[in-house]
């Protein structure tokens, strides 16, 4: 969609339908220039949010770091990481960290490693086993790396052992087994599922339940969330694994990112309402000008 | 200065997969970025089986527990390994009859092919099939009726469970058409359509939102826990 045809679609809302469609098939015509050939703008509204959440967020962090207080909503999964770390020492059993089963390219594994940094430097700090097993080598590197800077951050460089960061298969099912088979025989007291699942969800959840572990699981997998919910003792839904990092770091920079997250989703909601309430009287009234209404909010929203 | 190196590769190849997906001319960059992932993914893949192998050698020369595992892990790991690279029992290909080589490894009838499709594919599907009972035992957990939320939820499950199987039909087929929106069937549709599709995206918009500011907090080394934080 080039600019023109943008504006001229947003002066349709005013204009008469059918002079507008005439100059729209008059422009679509000519051919392209610069900026058409350069910019894709049939992403343009995609671009516009991305610029905006861009925005919000980097808005939020400049004030949080000029002193402005960050209020967070408790989230119980991540309050109870260190009595869940703390439960592990006192029986004197492992920790085991499941980073999801995707690689490095996934958000989802990079939100679970910082959530590992965290809780390393917890295990360090109460001299705590943590055991991850991963099924990507390129994560393997990655956690050990993580884990190594965290107990080095709580001068406890002597205790880490990279040997229990290790790799097991890429096989999806050939991992779960020997996950599986792991927490059977070594019967971990806390178990963190933090990362991208599939299938293995539950396999994984529900062993974990029959060896009486304390579990914590998050992943923005939605197919996977009511697995974790039925067998975890507490599970991180969607955006919280996401917020995870920032709330048990409690860092400005960071809690200001998320006050920016949640402006942004104050925005969705509002435009959301806005569009189905015109939807809904352009339905009920048949307003041609709530029906472009409605066009224009479908278009922001790409559909 | 490692650090600041891993974080200035990660903005850019965070700032090229963005910028090549908005500007046509720029579009195979991202492509190209996404090639260099796999060649890093290949060569970590190396270092990912080299520590298979000595995890389990180690645990097999010092005889801890489960030691009898790491001899299968390893004997099965060496054994596809080396069909695999000398392409045991490949016929060769049409357009090179002559070279024993010319083959896929994984042609039908090679001992890869054997492998893979009588012993990982059975034990595989053996995995995924334990979740029907995994399924049972989290359902009979969940659907306890403890309080007002876990009545709710087991009543919904009830009605979807009913509703997606003839036992639905069977019982609610005789309601007169005026009142089909009570029948099993109809209930469980508008449940997953309606109630279970809007608390859905509402999940989603959030995740989408969180993948794009933790991005861009990654991107711009803002968080940095994922290479153990600080600075």
């Amino acid at each position: 969609m080039t600019p023109a045809l943008c504006g001229l679609m947003v002066a349709g809302l005013l204009d008469d339908a059918a002079a507008s469609a005439g100059k729209v098939a008059a422009i679509a015509n000519t051919p392209p220039g610069f900026l058409e050939r350069t910019f894709d703008f049939d992403k343009s509204a995609l671009f516009c949010w991305l610029v905006v959440i861009s925005a919000l967020v980097l808005w939020n962090i400049a004030r949080a770091r000029r002193g402005m207080k960050v209020t967070v909503r408790h989230i119980a999964g991540l309050d109870a990481v260190e009595e869940a770390v703390g439960r592990a020492t006192e029986m004197g059993r492992p920790i085991l960290f499941v980073p999801g089963i995707q690689d490095m390219d996934n958000v989802q594994t990079i939100a679970g490693l910082t959530v590992l940094a965290r809780v390393g430097k917890t295990t360090a700090e109460y001299d705590a086993q943590i055991e991850v097993p991963t099924a990507r080598s390129l994560v393997m590197t990655a956690a050990r790396e993580a884990l190594q800077a965290s107990y080095m951050s709580v001068g406890r460089t002597d205790s880490y052992n990279p040997e229990l960061v290790y790799y097991v298969t890429d096989e999806q099912f050939g991992y779960t087994a020997y996950v599986s088979g792991l927490m059977v025989r070594k019967k971990p007291a806390t178990c963190f599922y933090l990362g991208q699942f599939f299938a293995e969800s539950l396999i994984l959840a529900e062993t974990g339940n029959a060896i009486g572990a304390i579990q914590i699981a998050g992943t923005a997998e939605s197919s996977q969330l009511p697995f974790f919910v039925a067998a975890c003792d507490y599970t991180l839904i969607g955006e919280e694994l996401f917020a995870a990092s920032a709330y048990l770091s409690g860092e400005p920079d960071q809690m200001g990112g998320l006050r920016g997250q949640d402006f942004c989703k104050a925005l969705v909601g509002g435009v959301l309402v806005v569009a189905v309430a015109a939807a809904t009287l352009a339905a009920i009234t048949g307003s041609a000008a709530l029906d472009s209404a409605t066009g224009f909010f479908r278009m922001l929203v790409g559909a | 200065m490692t650090r600041k190196f891993a974080m200035l590769l990660t903005f850019l190849a965070g700032a090229t997969m963005v910028v090549s997906y908005f500007i046509r001319p720029t579009q195979s960059w991202g492509e190209d970025v996404a090639e260099w992932f796999n060649v890093l993914a290949a060569i970590a893949f190396v270092l990912g089986a080299a520590n298979l192998a000595k995890v389990h050698l180690e645990r097999l020369s010092s005889r801890s527990a489960g030691w009898g595992y790491s001899v299968i892990v390893l004997l099965a790991f060496g054994a596809t390994m080396l069909v695999g690279l000398l392409k045991v029992g490949v016929h060769p290909q049409e357009l090179a009859p002559t070279v024993a080589f010319s083959g896929e490894k994984d042609a039908s009838g090679s001992a890869f092919w054997w492998a893979y499709s009588y012993a990982m594919s059975p034990i595989t599907s053996t995995m995924f099939a334990l979740l029907a009972f995994f399924v049972a035992s989290a359902a009979f957990r969940a659907f306890r009726a403890k309080n007002t939320e876990a009545a709710l939820l087991l009543v919904t499950a009830f009605v979807v469970l009913l509703g997606r199987t003839f036992a639905g039909v069977v019982l609610t087929g005789w309601m007169p058409e005026s009142l089909s929106f009570l029948r099993l069937e109809n209930l469980a549709t508008t449940i997953l359509e309606v109630f279970a599709s809007a608390g859905n995206r509402a999940i989603l918009i959030g995740i989408a939102i969180g993948v794009a500011a933790t991005s861009l907090k990654i991107m711009l080394g803002i968080d940095r826990s994922y290479l153990g934080g600080g600075s």
